[in-house]
């Protein structure tokens, strides 16, 4: 099986930097780039958004509340008469960095003890393993509830209330996600660790350190992007459902998914106030899903683009 | 083999004592109490609700109440249920068919798709089926169980009024009419759940599969004249499962656990509801129960899953 | 007021010089009504009115089956344990009351042969004993007579610490003793005005003494019948899965003619309220939904061309903003809010009416009670002999900050109001509900504008609730500047809802915040009038003493009342409930049936 080399094909056409590389294959993947452009342009909107959409986020306005769009209202009210574009800006901001920062927790940990799990023989890997039995079994909103019991006021007094907030959602939603990444990680470590080309390595001195970066985790990598781009829209939903134990931001903070929970009872009487946080967080997990496929087809040194 | 699975087996008991000791004292510390509800009734004085936690043990220390747990779990013994004041057991063996049944038929109907639409997809990557297979799966799991529910319930039951959205445990009728009625009204809620676990799913399924859809052994079976479909079931999925076997057994323990979001949307009467509740009403002893037979089938199932992964792959070397 | 003239009226009714309509009408004049006015007339020694409830069904049964969705399903079936109403609701279709309140808030005699009266010699002038007349002829759903006998083992068996009864309270101070068969007597420790808490509403359900009797004391929770209730009400029970299913069957033998209408009876559990009102209005799969916490706009959209209503109910529950009169910020002896600190704005009086100048309560009916609620400026709502007519309520922003500005609080340069180099920043908490999380953001809205920066905080109802006293987000504990919840009537009574804010009840470590005082609200006066009210047996004195306590309470902003809410249902075009805001759901299920 030479092909499970990573000679690539490409490699013989110049001498390329081997980021130049990946960049080079990754701009080949169409869908990747209109992604990333996609996704740089929600990011532009929520950061610069409030700049230029003045409408504060809570002016409530019973009169106009549930109107569909219009000129003042470009996506509508909610029953309250708040305005929901610059809910979604104001909230986007929260819903984006809050999908992106706990997808990345998820994943390096899941990566971590599932490369550690799947490399180690005997104790170290037992333990893991237990470890994400034990968070895969632990119920979730028991110990939301704990952590905000024990936790919250000292992380308030040390981040200040904003920072210690997010840095909690984050570790929360991330630290509760990382299990399927661990096990799906550990199983193709224990799968790719015994293939030719890793022995060929071992038996050529390399570390295992270098095995595991150079040679397993690169082969490993397919499903740890499905899980992330995943993880990103459940953080998302998963943010506006802390908010409700407490554990979030403020109850009065429009996040995306907070929006679209608020919307779900008023569905046939103003689609609008759920349709606008729905496609956001859609096509917010649409472009990260793009750019995972189009990162892994330029990672993956087999493919020939 | 079989010696490997003794002694995992034999792990998994220290182990499940170690999570169960975990549970516990989650549990316990976990702010809340049973009798909430009395606390804003005027007819009951708050020496009555401080009273009836004390009767209950909720004010003993933690070690205590765990050993009680544990001798009562050795001698068969599930728990009391503070809320119903009945036996942990009879509750959840009476919400246990009706999960098995809704959420086990969801599992089944999320492998149905997502194996079979992952593989096609798989094998003509960025064909049409393939990126409406993709789209379908990025709207699946970016819209939420809570929302899809009711656009289902406001799409199938109100306006064309086809199936109805209350789960009954109580079917009238009897035979052939009783299970079309049972069907009936399975097909949002397994529907529901079924379509969201198939849009990650057939993400997973696809992704694995092209991990060893343009591996050289491949290209040299079909090189040797063997038919597409010989090559696609017996060379790459065989090597693709490894993930998709692992993604079964994280979802397979839910099957009893059951699905607390949709179960609430339906009324299904099924574990998951019945955990939803105990939580909220700090139902410790039913809580525990629950979680601790979650626990034993995550055990259990990571068990099955890592025997698997040796017969797909025999070069992993199990130990 | 006016106690002479009433007094005379009463006699006039007495001696048939006044008519009985006549004097309701003329009470009603000066804001008393109905309920009221029978329970003077009661007092008085006028025999009180059987309420008339309207039921056209000449036949038992034959109403086909009646399909009730309570959106949290009863979870056990013995009234005497039954923590939340949807217990009490699902156990009150099989076990009954000697007298349950009907809509009017008037004692409706179920299992009692007449209600107690001065002139039937019922009650006695010290208020220290109620005899009761036990129907002739009522059987147990096996078969075994209802006698004297039941009522008695019902109150040994509820008063005794070891059952662990939530009833508990309802039994303790009396005792209850057999005169005959069909007769008990209550004997009370203190005179009791409000004589009708024991055997009557929820907890008032007699239970059988031949089923339950070796399951007294610690012994309580093994009884068999805990499941399988056996009880005297208009359904036989048939089967029971906790939170999800209760379901009974007509009962053949019962003691009401004509009653009960349905045939069959189903009470499904779970799911949420609004697709609890699309089951009832839009699709008809149930006949009623219990509790219909939603806005009104949803509902009155529902409500178009569905098959289906909402009915509304009225009693006395309030929905409200309770000031802290401690202050949160400041620890003393390992306590927050302790009754040592003053609060560093709300002590001061202006700041308190500026904040209920804040409170919109116009917009929060408009925008989310609609129907459900009524706007209102008193704590106490009911019954309406008990309702202040000397309060009122405005939203006012200027004035709020002008008030405000006289109390020393001047904007900052950062629009947030300050003094003493102190910032006017507060904390509004209340539980986890969609409709208390837009009323935060309404006032919260206006407190803005006014220069008060809001922080908001919304906690899982369990835990505010809770009586746990290692919990810092509890109500009683309040570690927050202002709080808002609900705390609802049980009964046509102002007694119990009145007590908790007297002076020995404020909440404190020490009391292990047992105390119900928790906006800790200290005044001698308020302390004084609710003594004298505990033991005043003159109706109408009784009255004027609970409604200059909500004066005060109003007077010193201790609540800023937000909403009196209704009870609201959602219940079948053909379906004609008897829902009383009185009392719980299936109170009157007996009195049910459909129209074709």
């Amino acid at each position: 099986m030479a092909g499970l080399t990573l000679a690539s094909p490409s490699a013989e056409r110049g001498v390329y930097s081997p980021w130049r590389e990946t960049w080079r294959r990754y701009s080949r993947h169409k869908l990747a780039v209109v992604s990333a452009f996609l996704l740089l342009i929600l990011i532009l909107a929520v950061v610069v958004g409030p700049f230029i959409w003045r409408v504060k986020i809570n002016d409530i306005d019973i009169l106009a509340g549930m109107q569909g769009p219009s000129l003042a209202h470009p996506f509508g009210t909610d029953d309250l008469g708040q305005d929901i574009l610059a809910r979604m800006i104001y909230g986007g901001r929260i819903s984006l960095a809050v999908g992106l920062a706990a997808m990345l927790v998820s994943v390096v940990i899941g990566t971590l003890v599932g490369a550690l799990a799947g490399m180690s023989r005997g104790a170290v890997g037992h333990g893991l393993m237990w470890l994400t039995d034990l968070f895969l079994s632990l119920p979730q909103l028991p110990l939301l509830l704990m952590l905000i019991y024990l936790f919250r006021d000292g992380l308030k007094q040390v981040f200040g209330p904003e920072g210690g907030i997010f840095i909690l959602i984050v570790l929360v939603i991330g630290g509760l996600r990382w299990m399927p990444v661990a096990r799906l990680v550990r199983a193709q470590f224990l799968s790719i660790r015994e293939k030719e080309f890793v022995e060929a390595a071992r038996a050529l001195g390399a570390s295992p350190v270098r095995q595991v970066v150079k040679h397993i985790l690169p082969n490993a990598l397919g499903p740890v992007i499905i899980a992330g781009t995943i993880d990103v829209a459940a953080a998302i939903i998963a943010e506006s459902t802390l908010s409700f134990l407490g554990l979030g931001f403020p109850p009065d903070t429009p996040t995306w998914g907070r929006l679209l929970y608020d919307a779900k009872d008023f569905l046939d009487i103003g689609p609008h106030w759920a349709l606008f946080p729905g496609a956001a967080i859609f096509i917010a997990v649409v472009a990260i899903n793009f750019i995972g496929d189009g990162l892994r087809d330029a990672l993956d040194a087999r493919r020939v683009i | 083999m079989s010696q490997y699975v003794l002694r995992r087996l034999l792990i998994a008991i220290p182990s499940l004592l170690g999570i169960s000791a975990v549970l516990f004292f989650v549990l316990a510390l976990a702010p809340g109490d049973p009798f909430s509800e009395l606390a804003t009734n005027p007819n009951v004085p708050p020496e009555v609700q401080a009273a009836l936690r004390a009767r209950f043990g909720l004010d003993d220390p933690i070690y205590l109440r765990y050993l009680h747990w544990l001798s009562a779990m050795l001698h068969g013994d599930w728990g009391f249920s503070f809320v119903s004041r009945m036996n942990v057991d009879t509750l959840i063996l009476q919400r246990l068919p009706t999960t098995l049944y809704v959420i086990g038929s969801a599992q089944i109907l999320a492998l149905l798709i997502a194996i079979p639409v992952g593989v096609y997809a798989a094998t003509k990557p960025y064909s049409l089926f393939d990126q409406v297979a993709n789209t379908l799966a990025f709207v699946g799991f970016s819209l939420p169980t809570f929302f899809t529910g009711i656009l289902f319930i406001l799409i199938f039951s109100v306006t064309l009024d086809w199936l109805p959205f209350v789960y009954s445990t109580d079917v009238k009728g009897t035979g052939v009419h009783w299970v079309l009625e049972m069907i009936r009204q399975a097909i949002m809620p397994v529907a529901v759940l079924g379509l969201f676990q198939a849009a990650s799913m057939t993400r997973f399924v696809r992704s694995a599969m092209l991990d060893v859809i343009r591996l050289d052994y491949v290209t040299t079976a079909r090189a040797k004249g063997l038919g597409q479909a010989t090559v696609i079931v017996k060379h790459v999925m065989r090597n693709a499962m490894i993930p998709v076997v692992t993604l079964i057994a994280l979802q397979m323990p839910a099957v009893f656990g059951g699905a607390i979001v949709t179960e609430q949307i339906f009324r299904i009467p099924g574990i998951g509801s019945l955990l939803i509740t105990s939580i909220l009403s700090n139902d410790t002893p039913v809580v525990m129960a629950v979680t601790f037979v979650f626990a034993c089938l995550v055990v259990l199932f990571n068990l099955i899953a890592d025997v698997l992964y040796g017969w797909l792959d025999p070069r992993i070397s199990l130990r | 007021m006016l106690d002479k003239e009433m007094r005379s009226m009463i006699v006039d009714v007495k001696d048939g010089r006044m008519d009985r309509r006549a004097f309701i009408r003329r009470l009603a004049a000066i804001g008393l009504t109905a309920p009221m006015a029978n329970q003077l007339l009661a007092i008085g020694g006028v025999a009180m009115a059987q309420s008339p409830s309207p039921y056209p069904p000449t036949k038992r049964g034959g109403g086909g089956p009646l399909k009730l969705l309570w959106w949290q399903g009863p979870t056990l079936l013995n009234p005497h344990f039954a923590t939340g109403t949807k217990d009490q609701d699902g156990s009150r279709l099989f076990y009954e009351p000697l007298a349950s309140w009907d809509v009017g808030g008037n004692l409706n005699p179920i299992l009692a042969a007449e209600i107690p009266s001065l002139a039937n010699g019922g009650l006695t002038a010290d208020g220290k004993s109620v005899t009761w007349k036990i129907k002739p002829g009522v059987k147990w759903h096996d078969g075994k007579p209802l006698t004297a006998d039941d009522f008695v083992f019902t109150w040994a068996y509820a008063s005794d610490p070891a059952t662990a009864a939530v009833s508990i309270s309802a039994y303790s101070d009396m005792t209850v003793e057999k005169v005959d068969d069909l007769t008990i007597r209550i004997l009370f420790k203190n005179p009791t005005p409000f004589w009708a808490n024991a055997f009557v509403g929820a907890y008032g359900c007699v239970i059988p003494k031949h089923l339950f009797a070796d399951y007294k004391g610690a012994k309580s929770r093994e009884a068999p019948t805990n499941l399988a209730p056996v009880g005297t009400g208009p359904y036989k029970f048939v089967e029971f899965k906790p939170g999800d299913l209760v379901r009974g069957v007509l009962n053949p033998d019962y003691h009401m003619p004509n009653r009960p209408h349905f045939d069959t009876i189903d009470m499904k559990g779970g799911g949420d309220a609004v697709s609890a009102a699309r089951a009832v209005i839009q699709t008809g799969e149930f006949d009623f939904a219990w509790n219909m916490q939603v806005e009104d706009d949803v509902l009155l959209r529902l409500e178009k061309g569905g098959k289906g209503k909402t009915t509304y109910a009225t009693g006395g529950d309030i929905e409200f903003i309770a000031i802290n009169f401690t202050d949160p910020n400041v620890e003393i002896d390992g306590e927050r809010s302790s009754i040592k600190t003053k609060h560093p704005f709300f002590s001061d009086p202006k700041v308190r009416k500026a904040m209920s100048l804040l409170v919109d309560r116009d917009s929060v009916k408009k925008a989310i009670y609609g129907r459900a609620g009524r706007t209102t400026a008193n704590y106490l709502n009911g019954p309406e002999k008990f309702v202040s007519k000397n309060t009122s309520w405005e939203f006012d922003i200027d004035k709020a900050s002008k008030l405000l500005d006289e109390a020393g609080w001047k904007l900052g340069a950062d629009g947030i109001r300050e003094k003493d180099g102190k910032k006017m920043k507060l904390l509004y908490q209340t539980s986890t509900n969609g409709p208390r999380q837009k009323t935060q953001a309404i006032v919260k809205q206006a407190c803005q504008k006014a220069g008060i920066d809001v922080e908001l905080k919304s906690v899982v109802a369990s835990v505010f609730f809770s009586s746990d006293v290692a919990n810092p987000d509890t109500y009683p504990k309040f570690y927050a500047d202002i709080e808002e919840f609900q705390i609802p009537m049980t009964q046509p009574d102002p007694a119990l809802h009145m007590k908790r804010y007297i002076s020995s009840q404020v909440a404190s470590k020490e009391n292990k915040w047992q105390g119900q005082n928790f906006p800790r609200y200290v005044n001698k006066d308020y302390d004084a009038a609710i003594e004298a009210a505990e033991t005043e047996i003159d109706p109408v004195k009784r009255a004027t003493l609970y409604i200059k306590c909500n004066d005060m309470l109003w007077q010193d902003t201790v609540f800023i009342p937000v909403m009196h809410r209704l009870v609201v249902d959602a219940c079948a075009n053909t379906l004609q409930p008897v829902i009383s805001g009185w009392a719980n759901r299936t109170d009157n299920i007996q009195d049910w049936y459909r129209t074709a």
